[in-house]
């Protein structure tokens, strides 16, 4: 499995295995903060980056694992990893974007337990990637993640102008344009990936 | 959600707010990816709902238990490392029980790290109250995101595959709606679930209301 293409893996995670719309990965966010379209980008980006710096640094922390055979403790030192990234990127971003700081809001701190991160830290390490794959990887995983909650939020953006029953307002209507969406992507499994 | 500030006397409530009126799934919203992904057939939905309130239950005991120790600024960071702890316990578990069942819920195990729900009881309930009230409480949001996960494992495995558990349910004439255990299934199962819930309780609302002597225009 350790000898596809960059550009396949790349394709398949943003497209073919899309992390949210095939994978389930990621959800939360992607109902939480789909709602407008600009906050919606500026999280992709954000998640994009957290994605590349803790799939690097997985790659590295794996290596020195495997070496002292000490495998068991992969998944915490993962988890502190990612939510170091995570904190690189909340002080980062309250130095140079302060308005975007508080549009992101309590969802930024959550990027740690958004499970795509994770999702690709693991991922790379099952599949056995090496590093350039692990890097084609994760950026169209977060290429990936951002389709989909950009796609998302302009569909949300349209709705709210839509006369739909009450019953249906709020999570469930959201459940059901995303089902759409994913039924819609589906239609890229013919390029050759396989579902994982 | 209210959050009770003082420390809470273990009733039947404790337990039952879990399964129906704070249920993690249908009115939280927590803990999503896991109830989407592996759904996909019941006997995966219950394997990943029991897996995740053993985990559930030891980690908020454990930050019960710890609650005094654990200093305010770092509180996160160890919840995540008790909780992915018990969850490597979990992983390592599940493969030497059933090789099948670790293949078909692949990284979903490891990814029980992730689950808001575990996270959220650790820091909302299991860092004020003490071990009995934690306890209980667990028990009840456990059970309550294992009874989601088999609501919508069961409908998608019978629309899906024509079975349940395992077993055909029809004769071999029926042709499985095979949609419902692909991706988009899982969306459309949740979003139908969370209708029949909302239609419930729009209609009980308005009874309440007529009962009290006024129709439903609120005239």
């Amino acid at each position: 499995m350790a000898a596809e293409s960059l550009t396949f893996i790349f394709l398949n995670a943003a497209i073919i295995n899309n992390f949210v719309l095939a994978l389930f990965l990621g959800i939360c966010p992607f109902l939480g903060v789909s709602a407008k379209r600009e906050t919606a980008w500026n999280m992709g980006l954000a998640v994009m980056f957290v994605m590349l710096v803790s799939s690097v640094s997985a790659y590295g922390i794996n290596w020195l694992l495997v070496r002292f055979e000490i495998e068991f403790l992969r998944l915490i030192c993962y988890i502190a990893v990612i939510a170091s990234a995570v904190q690189l990127v909340e002080m980062a971003m309250k130095k140079f974007s302060p308005a975007l700081f508080r549009a992101l809001g309590i969802f930024l701190p959550l990027i740690t337990t958004n499970c795509a991160i994770l999702g690709v830290a693991l991922f790379q390490t099952f599949r056995e990637y090496s590093f350039l794959q692990c890097m084609a990887f994760s950026l169209g995983a977060g290429v990936g993640f951002t389709i989909a909650l950009t796609l998302m939020a302009g569909l949300r953006e349209r709705l709210e102008l839509a006369n739909v029953p009450g019953v249906s307002q709020g999570a469930a209507l959201t459940l059901m344009l995303a089902g759409l969406l994913s039924l819609a992507f589906m239609g890229f499994a013919g390029l050759g990936g396989q579902h994982a | 959600m209210k959050l009770p500030e003082r420390q809470e006397k273990v009733s039947p409530d404790t337990f039952l707010r879990g399964l129906w009126e704070e249920n993690p799934v249908f009115v939280m919203m927590l803990g999503m990816c896991p109830v989407l992904a592996v759904t996909n057939s019941a006997i995966n939905a219950l394997a990943m709902g029991l897996a995740t309130t053993f985990v559930l239950l030891c980690s908020s005991s454990l930050v019960s238990l710890l609650r005094k120790l654990i200093p305010k600024q770092v509180r996160i960071a160890t919840y995540i490392i008790i909780i992915a702890t018990f969850v490597t316990i979990v992983d390592y578990a599940i493969q030497a029980i059933s090789l099948d069942l670790y293949n078909a819920l692949g990284a979903f195990i490891q990814l029980i790290v992730v689950n808001c729900v575990i996270l959220g009881r650790a820091e909302a309930y299991a860092s004020k109250q003490r071990l009995g009230a934690t306890v209980v409480n667990g028990l009840g949001m456990g059970a309550g995101f294992t009874i989601a996960l088999l609501c919508l494992g069961t409908v998608r495995e019978i629309l899906g595959a024509g079975s349940l558990f395992g077993y055909a349910l029809f004769s071999e004439n029926f042709q499985p709606w095979v949609v419902m255990i692909l991706p988009p299934g899982g969306f459309f199962v949740l979003g139908a679930w969370l209708l029949v819930f909302a239609r419930y309780r729009q209609r009980r609302e308005r009874r309440q209301l007529e009962q009290q002597g006024v129709t439903a225009d609120g005239r």
